[in-house]
């Protein structure tokens, strides 16, 4: 252990970092008494915290799942009595018929979860963690506390919104995007009493988490980096999981300020989003604010936060194709510009999501400019992974298999996004089920697709097992016909003008014709459904039982392969390895093994040919 | 029951997990588990289903549109509409044809290029050429995408018409008020405090206002008149969203919004067209605004100018209105004694605890 310690020391001395004394303290300390509270659950070890914040995300996934589950009953078979649900949600479901207020409610938690604990702390708390001092080649995280912290901060942000589920007025449910004034406003819905506050202290504790998460992100890729890993020989992963913690940096600060100029107008009687309302019998006081200040600031955070979501998946995709088509990734400078390029094209097209708020037409103009090129760079990333397939050799694992989904759902979902940032034929899809098939694919879809792909790819490095692959076939095949299933019909609804978080369509007769396709979606979804039980089967059995993986199952160039099969703290027993090439040399000319590790020096032949 | 579904759902997981397990057993019997290595038949087999998928997802995808597409809105009712659906087609060709190649391309390539004994991939990292090429073709069809999209909403949003007859729509939780601006064509001043009982809007002493007109349940228009909307609302964010005319626009507390159309269908030529004796164009609400919002509706009747002086003519002013509340009976009289007291307290800006004890001891 000391030895090893000594090594550690070593290296950051190598790097010229100072090794500040508290660090070096905290880290002894650790592993001289691993009791099972340290190593299993206030553990400061990356890879254990990793494990965390994948199942946590996973228990999350499951139960968004259910909730969509339930309102798409709802939707096909709208007033029906499903006497399941009765014993299920007890008053929101009266006689088995969901409550409107609840359906509301079950809409919004379900898309804050997917969002945020899945999609975003689900994602990036799980492979930047695991992922990050694996491929850079540090010992762990630049500060294992934070870490942790980072973790804790999620589950209590979990937690909080878990406890608003069970009150008596019930959870949020004003949308995922909890504009005021109905967010704020008890008499507007019952969902905006205490539950509404309960969200906003779970945001709160998410944005602290998020933060300290990315915060270490950043420093641990800028600065732990092994020797000889230079950016540009950096794996793709790790670039997105860079831009990605930057981009949560620098905008998540201004969703919390957003929510707590929210938390004020509620609380504490000032106007910053409130004016001129009349509302249950009575003037209200509140004067001279606008709901649109927080529509601005929301996207402000909101739509880099698509790009937060969406990004690592892209990484892991990059990652998982180049591996198992044992080809380099095709123009890997160019997927490093167009993720930065969707990066800074993130920040200066929230007004999109605001076209017909009645915000300034010419400011709209600006916007329709900047969402459009984001199709550029987006439309390089995918025709590189098409590329990267062309004359490979290509293995269907199943983290292949969702990636290639990756791509699939990127095109299909990405497309659409060329209607909805136009801010002309955005009058009149705004709002509706176009808008939801859209984000589905492109940010929902996509970005779980490439979340399993993660876990498939790396299961063996979290667990020292492989996944079964045939479950993960079936499970591959029925995801992604469910998906497109329940996701693309969804734009025919939006094109016959039926409106998003409508309780039902049976109000008016122009939706009469339109109810067949709720029908054939929610079959769809309940399809998927099942398909998610055999990846929970397989997962949760794999752990136990699966097969004892070998050390590099994927016969991967990154250094994460170069560790031991059993976790230990510290990652490498040895020294840690030192880098000598970029990450993605698959079926270089005139070697035998189609894949050549990081580690390995380069040859004279190839330092002459300009490798570097 | 719940105890008993419970149950069954132990029971089947253990008994996934001992089927599991002799699987694994009878694997290992035949050579091994292999979860890591791709079998040249796994891989083909997996080739193959991608295939099948793209000739079921183009069918899915074709078959979709055949059914749906009369379902789907009709022509656009309104002189901006077609300028919309134009565009709108003119993207969807680009975008559709983008979808379909790229995922015939795609699975080209997984079909082509499985693993197959002895078989190596060609290293081929990148090249400058082919990347500038899908740098700059798709930055030139965008950039005629964004001049065409920007010439539309320039058309769109700033129409502008000298005589547009003026309307306002106001929305509240879970209903929608219409005021024509009278012939004046001026909508009198409102002010939230001053709403109480029999004056939804909140309409205080303004001259401009005596000649509106308040209607509930349905609004009439007249074809090819342009109408300028002038969108207000009194609790929360609501959304008017009148789908036939591609028409949408927000309507939120404290500021107000509006949009400015031409209708070009009356209801009864698109019932015709419609071959639907019922049709009704129609306002909703799309932005979430509680519990009723899916029911938050009001139809919209297109007529001829002679139809629509006519019923016109039906319609009472606000004068007019306040006229016929004052001789009825004492609870009335009372909501119109509110008014002028309800302007004071708008001018001066007093105390609203005062305001509020007024219309609660209304309600």
């Amino acid at each position: 252990m000391s030895a090893m310690e000594h090594t550690h020391n070593d290296v950051h001395a190598a790097h010229g970092i100072a090794t500040h004394a508290g660090h070096d303290h905290d880290h002894e300390e650790h592993e001289h008494h691993d009791t099972f509270i340290t190593k299993y659950i206030f553990s400061q070890d990356h890879k254990m915290i990793a494990k965390q914040f994948l199942i946590t995300a996973v228990f999350m996934g499951v139960l968004a799942m259910l909730m969509s589950i339930v309102f798409r009953l709802q939707l096909a078979w709208p007033g029906r009595s499903f006497p399941i649900l009765e014993p299920l949600l007890g008053k929101w479901a009266p006689g088995g018929v969901l409550d409107p207020n609840f359906y509301l409610a079950l809409v919004t938690i379900h898309g804050t979860i997917m969002v945020f604990f899945v999609l975003t702390g689900g994602l990036s708390g799980t492979f930047s963690n695991l992922l990050i001092p694996l491929q850079v080649g540090a010992r762990d995280m630049a500060s294992g506390f934070l870490n942790m912290l980072s973790y804790w901060f999620f589950f209590s942000s979990v937690t909080v919104m878990m406890i608003s589920l069970f009150i008596e007025s019930g959870p949020a449910s004003g949308g995922w995007t909890v504009y005021p004034p109905l967010s704020a406003l008890p008499q507007a819905m019952p969902g905006s009493g205490l539950g509404m506050t309960l969200w906003l202290v779970s945001m709160a504790l998410f944005i602290i988490s998020s933060l300290l998460g990315s915060l270490n992100y950043i420093v641990t890729i800028i600065n732990l980096r092994t020797k000889g890993m230079s950016m540009t020989r950096l794996p793709l992963t790790i670039w997105a999981f860079l831009v990605t913690a930057i981009l949560g940096v620098l905008s998540f600060p201004v969703l919390l300020a957003a929510a707590l100029l929210l938390i004020f107008d509620r609380s504490f009687g000032t106007s910053f989003y409130l004016s001129d309302i009349h509302i249950g019998g009575q003037a209200l006081e509140y004067n001279g604010g606008s709901p649109i200040l927080y529509e601005h600031l929301f996207w402000f955070l909101g739509h880099p936060e698509v790009y937060i979501v969406l990004l690592p998946a892209l990484g892991i995709t990059s990652e998982v194709i180049a591996t198992n088509a044992r080809k380099p990734i095709f123009g890997y400078r160019a997927m490093i510009a167009s993720i930065l390029g969707i990066a800074f094209l993130s920040f200066i097209v929230w007004g999109h999501h605001m076209f017909v708020t009645g915000m300034n037409p010419f400011l709209g103009s600006v916007f329709v400019f900047t969402t459009l090129l984001v199709a550029i760079p987006s439309a390089v990333k995918a025709f590189n992974y098409i590329t990267t397939l062309w004359k490979g050799d290509l293995k269907f694992t199943p983290g292949m298999l969702f990636a290639i989904g990756l791509v699939s759902f990127f095109i299909t979902g990405g497309v659409t996004g060329i209607i909805l940032g136009d801010s002309a034929l955005d009058i009149n899809v705004h709002d509706t089920y176009f808008v939801v098939a859209h984000f589905h694919l492109v940010m929902g879809s996509a970005t779980i697709f490439g979340m399993f792909a993660g876990v498939y790819h790396w299961f063996p490095k979290m667990f020292g097992k492989l996944m079964n692959k045939k479950l993960g076939y079936v499970h591959f095949w029925i995801s992604f016909v469910g998906a497109y299933g329940v996701f693309f019909p969804m734009h025919f609804l939006g094109l016959a003008g039926v409106p998003r978080r409508y309780y039902s369509n049976t109000e008016f007769p122009i939706f009469n014709d339109l109810v067949d396709i709720n029908v054939l979606v929610t079959w769809f979804a309940i399809l998927a459904a099942v398909g998610q039980v055999i990846f929970l089967f397989n997962f949760f059995y794999s752990i136990f039982k699966g097969q004892k993986s070998p050390q590099n199952p994927w016969r991967s160039n990154t250094l994460e392969w170069t560790t031991p099969v059993e976790h230990i703290h510290g990652n490498w027993p040895g020294e840690i390895p030192e880098v000598h090439r970029w990450a993605y040399d698959y079926s270089k000319p005139d070697r035998e093994e189609d894949f050549v590790c990081q580690t390995e020096p380069l040859t004279e032949k190839e330092v002459a040919e300009g490798a570097h | 029951m719940t105890l008993l579904v419970l149950a069954v759902i132990v029971l089947f997981v253990i008994a996934a997990t001992r089927v599991m397990t002799i699987y694994n057993l009878s694997a290992e019997l035949r050579g091994g588990r292999k979860d890591d290595v791709i079998t040249e038949a796994e891989g083909r087999n997996q080739a193959t289903l991608w295939v099948i998928f793209l000739f079921a997802f183009m069918g899915f995808c074709l078959w979709q549109v055949i059914k749906y597409k009369d379902k789907l809105l009709p022509e656009a009712a309104s002189a901006h509409g077609p300028e919309i659906d134009n565009l709108f087609n003119v993207t969807l060709a680009v975008i559709a044809f983008v979808f379909v190649l790229t995922h015939i391309v795609l699975i080209y390539q997984l079909f082509k290029n499985v693993s197959t004994k002895g078989r190596k991939a060609v290293y081929f990292a990148h090249s400058n050429k082919l990347e500038m090429i899908w740098t700059i073709i798709p930055a030139i069809v965008l950039s005629g995408l964004i001049a065409y999209g920007l010439t539309v909403w320039g058309d769109v949003i700033y129409a502008g018409a000298k005589d547009a007859q003026v309307i306002e729509l106001y929305s509240k939780q879970f209903d929608w008020t219409a005021r024509y601006a009278g012939k004046d064509n001026t909508l009198g001043k409102s002010d939230f405090r001053s709403i109480g009982d029999g004056n939804d809007l909140g309409m205080v002493t303004d001259k401009n206002g005596d000649d509106d007109i308040i209607v509930k349940g349905e609004f009439h228009i007249v074809k090819d008149k342009p109408v300028n909307f002038k969108f207000r609302s009194r609790d929360v964010i609501h959304s008017a969203y009148m789908p036939h005319f591609r028409v949408q626009m927000n309507c939120v507390p404290g500021m107000e919004t509006s949009f400015e159309f031409t209708p070009t269908i009356t209801t009864k030529e698109m019932r015709e067209k419609l071959n639907n004796e019922k049709f009704n164009y129609i306002l909703l609400c799309n932005k979430i605004c509680g519990a009723a919002h899916y029911n938050m509706q009001m139809d919209i009747i297109v007529e001829t100018q002679e139809e629509y002086n006519n019923w016109l003519a039906e319609q009472q002013t606000w004068t007019q209105k306040q006229a016929a509340a004052a001789p009825a009976p004492a609870e009335s009289s009372a909501a119109e004694t509110t008014t002028p007291a309800d302007t004071s307290k708008t001018v001066t800006v007093s105390e609203p605890t005062a305001q509020v004890t007024v219309s609660e001891s209304k309600h």
